[in-house]
């Protein structure tokens, strides 16, 4: 099965009122490339799941700035002053979860859990409208789990078979999310042959890649 | 004295530096609590946690590797003995226990621990990322700001105002005039920074407190 695909073919996935996760800490780790397919994709009404809305004119920030997003959940949304604009105005909602909290709801969304319980956030606004559980005499929040129909990923390298490698601190979400959405498409920079990535190295394993897009044209 | 004059935020790290244990893991808010580890006495290392993924954060170094970044997204270092990880990890490591401190700046302390520092109503509201995992999961939570707001007012507080970070989580206080140590009883003074009095710090200070033994005995 052929798992390359071009951008125009990214493109086309995407369709108005999608939940779509992507990977990134502040850009570092996002797939600016399927970023960039997703906005000459024309859709509106997202839902994008992240750890935080980037910047501007980079990470996911241009789908916000482009008015592209109905639904954000972060965990910060502080250095794209376009999000916090659009959230005051009532042009965008927005959901924040603890980073920790983020982390584990897209973990249970991805690995058949009903939910995590954490006790980060008990006796905050994070706590509001959601169930409180005291295990041995501690008070946990219920956090429900996360998915998406697409995840956008980022890795430094595949192989054919959708085998990933990350490289320094833009591994961040993306084995994460690599769990928790019906499609996943994942941006490198290199693709190399079924066999040329050593199992022990492999960070993602490629039964959960469905598409890879090579960033700069592949093969 | 030193010969050298410190500003407020460098006479706050200093003292928070003195906190540190060898070998203990640390994860640094952004802003003041970053510099800390310049004031780290020769023979205490401490490990730092990046919440973005990794531990061994080290400063920039030579080339900038637009992949390698700090908590804050600035160009950052890995030292030897670093490993990354992802995110997941990363919160595993800061809310199991397994990070020893973490150094915070704060809006509002007050004498029940509790901490306000992601957002202001109507004015300023970032998220709070990584920090309320961080301050229910640290074994030791140290609030290092300015001990008032621009406007002159207290930021240690009886009750806070602003939405919490977290509840009870704060150990100590460290400001520019004192130490506060935060305890089943409310606060207790500490310290008192070289050249502050005890008649500033009561001045300064909203919330009540007690006065530490050696303070007293001075």
């Amino acid at each position: 099965m052929d798992k390359i695909i071009s951008k125009e073919e990214v493109s086309s996935i995407f369709k108005d009122g999608m939940t779509i996760m992507a990977g990134g800490f502040m850009g570092v780790g996002t797939p600016q490339g399927l970023v960039s397919a997703m906005l000459e994709a024309e859709v509106k009404d997202i839902t994008l799941i992240v750890n935080d809305t980037a910047f501007i004119e980079s990470g996911v920030g241009p789908l916000i700035s482009n008015g592209r997003v109905k639904k954000v959940i972060a965990s910060h949304i502080g250095t794209n002053p376009e999000t916090g604009r659009q959230m005051i105005a009532g042009e965008l909602d927005v959901e924040l979860v603890p980073q920790g909290t983020l982390a584990e709801r897209v973990r249970a969304g991805g690995s058949g859990l009903g939910g995590v319980l954490t006790p980060t956030g008990v006796g905050t606004v994070v706590e509001e409208g959601k169930e409180k559980i005291t295990v041995d005499g501690r008070e946990f929040l219920l956090e429900k789990p996360l998915r998406a129909e697409v995840a956008l990923l980022k890795a430094y390298k595949a192989d054919k078979a959708g085998n990933l490698i990350y490289h320094r601190s833009a591994r961040n979400f993306n084995p994460l999310m690599a769990l928790a959405a019906d499609l996943v498409i994942v941006q490198v920079e290199q693709v190399v042959e079924i066999g040329e990535i050593d199992p022990d190295e492999v960070m993602t394993p490629g039964i959960l890649v469905d598409k890879i897009f090579v960033q700069g044209g592949c093969c | 004295m030193v010969s050298t004059q410190l500003n407020s935020k460098q006479i706050i790290a200093a003292r928070v530096a003195k906190e540190m244990k060898d070998g203990d893991v640390v994860n640094l808010g952004i802003g003041l609590p970053t510099m800390v580890p310049s004031f780290l006495p020769p023979n205490v290392n401490v490990i730092l946690q990046s919440e973005n993924g990794y531990i061994g954060l080290g400063p920039l170094d030579g080339e900038v590797d637009p992949d390698l970044v700090n908590a804050g997204g600035q160009p950052a270092s890995i030292l030897p003995g670093g490993a990354f990880f992802d995110s997941l990890f990363s919160f595993e490591l800061i809310r199991g226990g397994h990070v020893d401190v973490t150094v915070l700046g704060g809006l509002e302390v007050d004498a029940e621990g509790n901490l306000a520092n992601w957002m202001v109503p109507g004015k300023m509201i970032p998220g709070m990322g990584g920090a309320m995992d961080l301050v229910t999961g640290a074994k030791k939570v140290i609030v290092a700001m300015e001990h008032t707001a621009k406007n002159g007012s207290s930021k240690i507080l009886e009750e806070c105002r602003l939405p919490l970070t977290g509840k009870g989580v704060v150990d100590l206080i460290v400001t520019e005039l004192a130490v506060f140590r935060v305890t089943d009883e409310g606060l207790v003074l500490e310290e008192l920074q070289d050249g502050i009095d005890l008649k500033t710090v009561e001045e300064k200070t909203e919330a009540s407190f007690k006065i530490s033994q050696a303070i007293l005995e001075n």
